[in-house]
């Protein structure tokens, strides 16, 4: 075990597992109570054009596809605001045409072979020690926005119309929301992939919600839960020799079955 | 033993007068104007919602905005709440521009804008109408004693202190909507404004609620917006219709042109013509305008 931890892969997977559950509770939490998980779904896709252009240009991955997708989602957070008719339809444009982008660029990318597969499904083994500085600025970051504004958010979570009435600055806020999504899938890419990174975020805030009974402690449940799903999925996939990011979303998906079938349980009783 | 005291499942389960009590006043409010619209006249887009109107709420008023869908209600709350500008005209709330007055209206809106399954207790949703001081302090995501004690108060004169611990998604639809008048109450408000209060609550809620209402408007100027006439007219003071221009009554009663401002015209033939007459009946002496 020792040996396992002593190895410089597995303790950056540790950390930047930590770091990403932290940012995956908190705003995951947000995603899950305003029901933007379409959103953080279409943020997440249209982060593929990010890559794409990294790829392209030979930048650094992971700050070009933050800024990508934070200025993919200001355009969706801007157009969707106060729309919610159309507001899937804008996100499902946004979805394809990103991917499409980030397709487009990796087919434009002389020499390219890179593992295509590692931006689809996450790899948390693969996590440089670069990027760990990175994620743990913008955990930083986040939790700084999240506590200046937490009763602004708390606010317009429960209620739009009456945050707006007593001078909450809602749609900065929501426009906020949609970039700290961004941030955040990003992050998160690196451990389960643009594909499954909407599992992350929203499985441990709706087994949190299930036990808790204000936001605050939503977010800090469900950045433990997420831990928790984090060590459990790298440990089966280290020594089953599976996809650690698919790994991580079984045991996630698993442990929200048991807590539902728990809370439904003592519910009956 | 009040013959009017029977507990109320629909609210916290106390004895509650939740019978009907006629609070009638037979006149509106006499204090100083707390609403003054002027000429107010507004449109999305190309398309007029309100032309014109002039709408006066005297302090201690408890007034009823009636009409029927898409007749400008809920844009008529906006402007009050200084939500939306008027594009000709002026409103005016306690004297001064309604953005500069924010701490002074309570606002309940329709139930239907509340997210229906939240994280949050029944204390912390009232905790959430007061408005902040200022400074880097109040910006800390926890609560001061003073302000905890404050929410307390303002659920106990709705009668929910006793679940103040509970989660806001495990209340009844008339339970929760005494709560967003406690988190409309907190910050003391000299103004309330109701969006459809009665939307989304069964029949015995909305006699509770309107009771609650009739208690509060011996203190509190109120607006309310409601489709529910037959509920509301035992407790309010005046009455103002709104379908796209408005016509305010002196009284309770509802004048032959406000009904047709509501319903259009109808010949005695016409079914809608009984049902128009019953409600004048129930607001005034006066009948609807009837071509034979």
């Amino acid at each position: 075990m020792n040996a396992v931890l002593g190895m410089e892969f597995m303790q950056n997977a540790l950390i930047a597992g930590l770091l990403a559950s932290l940012a995956c509770g908190v705003i995951g939490s947000l995603v899950v109570v305003n029901r933007q998980v379409f959103m953080a779904g279409g943020v997440a896709h249209t982060a593929y054009g990010g890559v794409g252009l990294a790829f392209f240009l030979g930048l650094p991955v992971l700050p070009c596809a933050v800024g990508f997708t934070v200025l993919a989602a200001l355009i969706m957070g801007l157009a969707s605001f106060g729309r919610s008719e159309r507001s899937d339809g804008i996100i499902g444009i946004m979805w394809a045409a990103g991917m499409a982008f980030g397709i487009i660029l990796m087919d434009l990318t002389p020499g390219y072979n890179v593992d295509l597969m590692s931006y689809l499904f996450g790899s948390l083994l693969a996590v440089p020690r670069s990027d760990i500085w990175f994620m743990l600025l913008l955990d930083v970051i986040l939790l700084g926005v999240i506590l200046f504004w937490y009763k602004d958010f708390l606010s317009l979570s429960f209620d739009m119309e009456f945050a707006r009435s007593t001078g909450v600055p809602v749609r900065l806020l929501y426009v906020l929301m949609q970039v700290m999504t961004a941030v955040t899938v990003v992050m998160v890419i690196q451990i389960a992939g643009l594909i499954l990174v909407i599992a992350l975020l929203t499985i441990p805030p709706m087994l949190a919600e299930l036990f808790t009974d204000s936001l605050w402690k939503t977010m800090a449940l469900a950045s433990l839960s997420s831990l928790f799903f984090c060590l459990c999925g790298l440990a089966i996939s280290y020594h089953l020799d599976l996809t650690s990011g698919a790994s991580i979303i079984a045991v996630a998906t698993t442990g929200y079955v048991l807590a539902w079938a728990f809370k439904s349980l003592r519910r009956l009783a | 033993m009040n013959p009017h005291d029977h507990s109320c499942p629909t609210c916290s389960g106390h004895a509650h007068p939740f019978i009907p009590e006629p609070n009638f006043r037979p006149f509106p409010g006499t204090g100083t104007p707390v609403i003054e619209l002027e000429g107010v006249s507004f449109a999305y887009d190309e398309r007029e919602v309100l032309s014109n109107v002039d709408l006066t709420v005297a302090s201690g008023d408890f007034m009823a905005v009636i009409g029927p869908n898409g007749g400008g209600k809920t844009t008529l709350i906006k402007l009050i709440l200084g939500l939306l500008a008027p594009r000709r005209g002026t409103v005016r709330v306690l004297g001064v521009d309604p953005l500069s007055v924010r701490p002074a209206v309570g606002y309940v809106p329709q139930h239907a804008h509340v997210q229906p399954s939240f994280p949050v207790t029944v204390h912390e949703v009232v905790l959430l109408g007061l408005r902040r001081t200022g400074g880097l302090l109040s910006r800390w995501p926890g609560y001061r004693g003073q302000d905890k004690d404050k929410a307390m108060e303002a659920l106990r004169m709705v009668d929910m202190a006793e679940l103040a611990t509970r989660r806001f998604d495990a209340l009844s639809g008339g339970q929760k909507q005494r709560v967003l008048v406690a988190r409309a109450l907190v910050s003391d408000p000299a103004l309330l404004l109701f969006d459809e209060p009665t939307s989304n609550i069964d029949p015995q809620g909305k006699l509770c609620l309107f009771d609650l209402l009739s208690h509060l408007s011996a203190s509190i100027t109120i607006v309310m917006v409601s489709h529910d006439l037959i509920s509301a007219s035992t407790r309010i003071s005046s009455v103002a219709v709104v379908n796209r221009t408005l016509i305010q009554s002196k009284g309770r009663e509802l004048t032959p042109a406000m009904l047709e401002l509501i319903y259009g015209s109808h010949d005695a033939t016409c079914p809608l013509d009984e049902y128009i007459k019953g409600v004048s009946s129930i607001f005034g002496q006066t009948g609807p305008r009837s071509h034979p």
